[in-house]
C-alpha cells in the first residue's frame, strides 16, 4: 500500500485528521517524515498536511514572541527581532536543512536532535496545540515529557518571553562536526538577574536523557545567588543530577556526563 | 492505488508527472523525469548530495514530498550549463580538482549555486558554511572551498 | 601545496618528468561537473523491481523456523527468496585465488552469527512494498552465546561463530591457526635489554561511509545472459563470485560499472550482485538491490577491529633489541578479506625499523561482529599506529628525541628485514628528516646528516640464528625491571646518544647463500611455494 497524503486549508482540519488515525503523522519540513518513509518505516500510512498561514507566521514585535510551527530556521535567522534565537536555529544542520526544518518539527526530534527545543526549554517557552474544541496551551516541559504520547498532535505554534538581554540567556551545542554535526550534547540556560542575583533560572539540556530536560540541581544552585565562579561551580558540579544519557556513535554516556559540567561552567562564565 | 498529478517547472521547463503518494522529489525527479543529476546518499538529510533548489532556495530533494513542489521551481545541476558552456561554478570544479568520485559534486555545486546567487562575494567561512550540509568522502574539502571561492572571484572564465 | 623535493635522491632517476608535478585533467572530470557521470543507481530500467532482505535481529542464534505466509501475501511481493534457492549457498570471497574455505551463505540458513546477516530477500514491485513485506515475516530464534572480544574467542570453550572454523581462528596452509614471524631470538634480547616496554592498542571497526551505497541493479538480456549495473569497486572479482554462487558460467553475465560513488574497500564484498541478479533469473524482470543508509552503516562491513600488544627491548643508547608483537584481527562472523590482512600485518612486522630480533603472532578471529573487510591499507594501519605510539613512548623511556630516535632505528639500504628480504630504496630516514624540517623540528647535526643510503648492510644484512618454537625453553623471567612506561618519572636526562646512530648489535651468523632461483617463489598469501 503507498501512502495517502492528506492536504487540508485549515489547522483543525488536519488536527482532526490527525487524531482520529493512528497511522497519520503530520508533515512539516520533511526532515522527520520523510527521512521515516525512506528508511522503510511502515507503522506510518497516511502524511497529513495543511497550507495554513497561520502556521508560519511569526509576531517578533512585542516582548512575548510568538513562532508558527511551521516557521523553519532560515526564518528565524532572518529575523532581526529573533536575534537571540539565532544560536540554537544556526547550530542546525546545514543551510539546506535550515531551509526546511521548522520550529514544530524540532519539538519531535529525537537525540541527537532537537537543539532548538533546549533552547525553548529554557525560556520557559508555551507550546499551543490544536485541541478538540480549538487551541490549547501546554507549557513545554510538559509537552515533552509526554512527547511519546504526541504523536496525533498538532503543534501550531510555540511562544516564549524575549530575555532581557543577551547576557541572560545562553547556548551551546557541542558537536564532533563543526559547522555542523549532531549533538553529543547542547546546553542552554536563562538567568535572568534581579538586583544581582539570579531570579528564575532555568537550564535546560540535550541528549542528557531521552528528551531535552531541564537541570533542575544545578537551577537550585543559581537560583538567589550572584552569577560568581562560586556559584558557577556548584552549578556545574550539580549539573548531572537527573541526568540519564545513553550510548550512541557521537558520544558515551559516561563522557556526557563528565563533559556537561565542564561546557556548563564555561558556558556560563562567558568562555569559549 | 491512486496516483497524484503534479506539476512544477524543472530547470526552465514545465512538467506534468503522476506520483504516488509518499513519493519524494529525488525520486520523482530521477524516476519520473529522468533528471539523475541528483543523487541518493542517506535518504536522512545527512549529505546532501540530493540538494536542489526550491524557489532558488536550497532544499533536500530527498526529504521533500513531491507534490509540495506543486508550482514551484526547481533547479537542479542539469540545468546549470549555460548553453554549451559550462557554468562558471562547474569550470572552477573542473580547474580546481574538486571532484574525485563525484557522487557529492551535483549537490556541492548546487550548495555553491544557492550560495553565489545570493552572496556574489563570501568569505572563506560562509562558503564553508554553505556547504557545511554535503558530505564529501574522497576529494576534501579544501579543493571545493577553493573552487567556490574562485567561482566567486570572477578567477574562472565561462 | 605540492612540492617535489627533487634533491633527494636525485641520483636515483631521470630527472626528466613530464608528468609528475604537473596539474593533469581527470578524464571524467567533465562527467562529474555536469551530472552526466553514470553511477548504477542512474539506470531506470522498464519494470524494476526492487529487492530488500531481511536481516537478523541476533548477534547468533539458531534459526527454529521462518514464517513468510503472511509476507506472501502483502501486495506487491513478487518473490521471496531463501537460502535454499540460492544455488551455492556457501562462499568465500577468496576461493577465487583458492585461499580460505568456503564459511558465508548469501542467505543465512539454519544459524546466523552477527546483528544484520541476511536472512531473506524479498523482490516487491517497490522499496515501500518490500518493507511492508519484510515487516510481516516471523523469524523464530534459538539465541545461542555470543563472543564479541577476540581474546574472548579463542579462549577454550567460547561459543564456536563460524562451524568451518571450529576454534575461531582462520586456518592458514590447513594447518596454522595464526601468522608467525620469527627472527632472532626476541625472549634472549628482551632479557638483556636495558628496558622493556610491553603496551596494548586497539582499534575500533571503522566504516567506510561512501555516499553511494552498496548496489546493484541486475536485468535479463538476451540469449539467457544477465546485464549487472554495480557499485563495485572489484568488477572482475565480482563477475566471478556471482557465477560461483550462481552455479554458471561467467559469461553469464555483462557488468557494468567503474564509476563508483566512494569505495575505500567498502565495495568489494560483492554483497548486493549475486542477489540482485538470482531477484532478475527469478522474477524475468530487473531487479534493483540498494542499501539504506541505515544498512550501509550497520551492516556494510568496516575496517576491522584490532587489538596489539607489542613488547620491546631498548638499550639505554636508543637502539631497539627486541620486539614481539601479538596482534589480533576481529574478522566478524565470516572471513571476508581479513585473513589477507593478517598475512599483510605479519609481513610488515617490526614497521621501517631495523631490530634485530623480532616475534610476531598474528591471529584472524572470528566473532560474532559484522564481518569485516579491506580498507586503505588494512592489515598495516593500525600496526603503525601501535607501532608509532610505542615508538614515541620508548623514546620518551630512553629520554631521546622521538625524530632523532626513529631516525637511529630506521632501516636503511642493505638491511636484512625480519621477513629475510633485503631492504632496498628505504626512505624512512628522508622522510623524517624532511618532516622535521617542515614542522621546524629541531634534529641535531649528525641525525640531519644521516642517510639511508650510508651504514646499512653489513652486520645488519644477517641473519641471526632463529629458535623454532618447539625447541625454546620457556622464558625464565627477565633479569631486569620491566619498566611501566605509565610510571616512569621523567627524570631521564636528555643525554645524548654517543656518535653517529650506531647500527644495530651484529648478529653472529654470516648471510645466509642466495636463494635458489626457479624453485620457489614467493606470495604473500600462500608463503613459499615450488613452481
Amino acid at each position: 500500500m503507498a501512502v495517502t497524503v492528506k492536504t487540508f486549508t485549515s489547522a483543525s482540519e488536519a488536527a482532526g485528521a490527525l487524531s482520529s488515525d493512528r497511522s497519520a503523522r503530520y508533515l512539516g519540513g520533511g526532515t522527520l517524515v520523510m527521512r521515516a518513509l525512506n528508511e522503510g518505516d511502515v507503522s506510518i500510512s497516511t502524511v497529513v498536511r495543511t497550507q495554513d498561514q497561520a502556521l508560519s507566521r511569526i509576531d517578533a514585535s512585542g516582548p512575548r514572541i510568538t513562532l508558527g510551527a511551521g516557521v523553519t530556521f532560515a526564518r528565524v535567522l532572518a529575523e532581526r527581532d529573533l536575534a537571540f534565537l539565532h544560536a540554537p536555529a544556526r547550530s542546525i544542520g546545514g543551510p539546506a536543512v535550515r531551509n526546511m526544518g521548522t520550529i514544530g518539527g524540532n519539538l519531535f526530534a529525537q537525540n541527537p536532535y532537537g537543539d532548538f527545543t533546549v533552547a525553548l526549554l529554557a525560556l520557559d517557552a508555551t507550546v499551543t496545540v490544536a485541541g478538540g474544541f480549538g487551541a490549547r496551551d501546554v507549557p513545554i516541559e510538559e509537552f515533552l515529557q509526554g512527547r511519546e504520547r504526541q504523536t496525533g498532535t498538532l503543534v501550531l505554534s510555540v511562544s516564549c518571553t524575549r530575555p532581557a538581554n543577551s547576557e541572560a540567556f545562553r547556548y551551546r551545542k557541542i558537536a564532533r562536526i563543526k559547522p555542523k554535526g549532531g549533538s553529543v550534547i547542547t546546553l542552554a540556560a536563562h538567568l535572568p538577574l534581579s538586583g544581582g542575583r539570579i531570579a528564575g533560572a532555568r537550564v535546560a539540556l540535550g541528549s542528557m536523557a531521552p528528551t531535552q530536560i531541564r537541570a533542575r540541581a544545578a537551577e537550585r544552585a543559581l537560583e538567589g545567588r550572584a552569577p560568581d565562579a562560586a556559584t558557577i561551580a556548584a552549578a556545574a558540579s550539580a549539573v548531572t543530577e537527573g541526568t540519564s544519557p545513553s550510548d550512541n556513535a557521537l558520544g558515551s554516556a559516561w563522557y556526557r556526563r563528565e563533559i556537561v559540567g565542564v561546557h556548563l561552567r564555561r558556558l556560563l562564565s562567558g568562555q569559549e | 492505488m491512486s496516483k497524484i498529478p503534479l506539476q512544477f517547472r524543472h530547470n526552465g521547463r514545465d512538467v506534468a508527472i503522476f506520483v504516488d503518494g509518499g513519493t519524494n522529489l529525488l525520486v520523482a525527479l530521477r524516476e519520473l523525469i529522468g533528471d539523475m543529476t541528483p543523487k541518493f546518499g542517506c535518504g536522512q538529510g545527512g549529505c546532501g548530495t540530493c540538494s536542489v533548489l526550491v524557489d532558488g532556495e536550497l532544499h533536500l530533494s530527498c526529504l521533500t514530498l513531491a507534490e509540495t513542489v506543486a508550482g514551484r521551481t526547481i533547479e537542479t545541476l542539469d540545468g546549470m550549463k549555460q548553453g554549451p558552456n559550462l557554468h562558471p561554478l562547474q569550470r572552477a570544479f573542473a580547474d580546481n580538482f574538486a571532484a574525485q568520485c563525484g557522487y557529492c559534486t551535483p549537490g556541492m555545486l548546487m550548495a555553491a549555486k544557492a550560495l553565489l546567487d545570493r552572496n556574489p562575494s563570501p568569505s572563506r567561512d560562509e562558503v564553508v558554511e554553505a556547504i557545511s550540509g554535503n558530505i564529501c568522502r574522497c576529494t576534501g574539502y579544501e579543493p571545493i572551498i577553493n573552487a567556490i571561492l574562485a567561482a566567486a572571484g570572477g578567477r574562472v572564465s565561462a | 601545496m605540492l612540492e617535489l623535493r627533487k634533491d633527494i635522491f636525485a641520483d636515483e632517476r631521470d630527472d626528466n618528468l613530464k608528468e609528475i608535478g604537473k596539474g593533469t585533467q581527470r578524464q571524467d572530470m567533465l562527467g562529474h561537473v555536469t551530472g552526466t557521470s553514470s553511477y548504477f543507481g542512474d539506470h531506470k530500467l522498464q519494470g524494476m523491481l526492487h529487492l530488500k532482505v531481511v536481516r537478523s535481529t541476533q548477534a547468533h542464534a539458531r534459526i527454529r523456523r521462518i514464517d513468510t505466509a503472511e509476507a506472501e501475501r502483502s501486495a506487491g511481493v513478487r518473490r521471496i527468496i531463501r537460502g535454499t534457492d540460492v544455488p551455492v549457498n556457501l562462499n568465500t570471497l577468496l576461493s577465487l585465488i583458492n585461499f580460505g574455505k568456503d564459511d558465508e551463505p548469501s542467505l543465512a540458513v539454519d544459524k546466523v552469527r552477527y546483528k544484520g546477516e541476511p536472512i531473506l530477500a524479498i523482490v516487491a514491485d517497490s522499496e515501500r512494498e518490500a518493507f511492508e513485506a519484510i515487516a510481516k515475516v516471523r523469524v523464530d530464534y534459538e539465541p545461542l552465546p555470543a563472543v564479541f572480544d577476540v581474546e574472548d574467542a579463542l579462549k577454550p570453550g567460547a561459543p564456536v561463530v563460524n562451524e568451518t572454523y571450529p576454534k575461531n581462528a582462520f586456518i592458514y596452509h590447513d594447518v596454522y591457526d595464526h601468522q608467525r614471524l620469527r627472527f632472532g631470538d626476541a625472549d634472549a634480547a628482551l632479557a638483556g635489554a636495558d628496558h622493556v616496554l610491553e603496551q596494548r592498542y586497539q582499534m575500533s571497526p571503522i566504516e567506510h561511509a561512501p555516499t553511494e551505497t552498496n548496489g546493484a541493479i541486475s536485468a535479463p538480456d538476451t540469449n539467457g545472459r544477465y546485464v549487472v549495473y554495480t557499485s563495485t569497486q572489484a568488477l572482475f572479482f565480482s563477475v566471478d563470485t556471482c557465477a560461483k554462487i550462481l552455479d554458471v558460467p561467467s559469461n553469464t553475465f555483462h557488468f557494468i560499472g567503474g564509476t563508483v560513488g566512494g569505495g575505500f574497500g567498502g565495495k568489494v564484498d560483492t554483497l548486493t550482485e549475486p542477489l540482485a541478479i538470482l531477484g532478475a533469473m527469478l522474477t524475468g524482470r530487473p531487479v534493483r538491490y540498494v542499501f539504506g543508509r541505515e544498512e550501509e552503516m550497520q551492516y556494510g562491513p568496516p575496517r576491522g577491529a584490532e587489538r596489539i600488544y607489542i613488547k620491546d627491548g631498548v638499550m639505554r643508547d636508543g637502539r631497539i633489541v627486541a620486539r614481539k608483537i601479538r596482534a589480533f584481527f576481529d574478522s566478524g562472523a565470516y572471513t571476508r578479506l581479513s585473513s589477507y590482512a593478517a598475512v599483510k600485518c605479519a609481513a610488515h612486522l617490526p614497521g621501517p625499523y631495523t631490530v634485530p630480533n623480532v616475534y610476531g603472532d598474528v591471529y584472524c578471529v572470528f566473532t560474532n561482529r559484522t564481518p569485516a573487510t579491506a580498507m586503505r591499507g588494512f592489515g598495516v594501519t593500525a600496526m603503525d599506529f601501535a607501532i608509532e605510539c610505542q615508538m614515541d613512548k620508548l623514546a620518551n623511556l630512553v629520554g631521546m628525541d622521538p625524530m632523532e630516535f626513529r631516525i637511529l632505528n630506521a632501516y636503511r639500504d642493505g638491511d636484512m628485514k625480519a621477513h629475510r628480504r633485503e631492504a632496498k630504496n628505504t626512505a624512512l630516514i628522508e622522510c623524517v628528516q624532511v618532516a622535521a624540517e617542515k614542522a621546524k623540528w629541531p634534529i641535531r647535526d649528525e641525525f640531519r646528516r644521516a642517510s639511508s643510503r650510508k651504514d646499512g648492510g653489513g652486520s645488519r644484512a644477517a641473519i641471526p640464528p632463529t629458535p623454532t618454537d618447539s625447541s625454546r625453553a620457556r622464558p625464565t623471567t627477565p633479569s631486569q625491571q620491566r619498566t611501566s612506561y605509565d610510571r616512569l618519572p621523567p627524570t631521564v636526562t636528555r643525554e645524548p646518544p654517543r656518535d653517529p646512530p650506531p647500527p644495530a648489535p651484529p648478529p653472529p651468523s654470516p648471510r645466509p647463500a642466495a636463494p635458489s632461483h626457479g624453485a620457489t617463489r614467493f606470495s604473500s598469501v600462500f608463503g613459499t611455494r615450488r613452481r
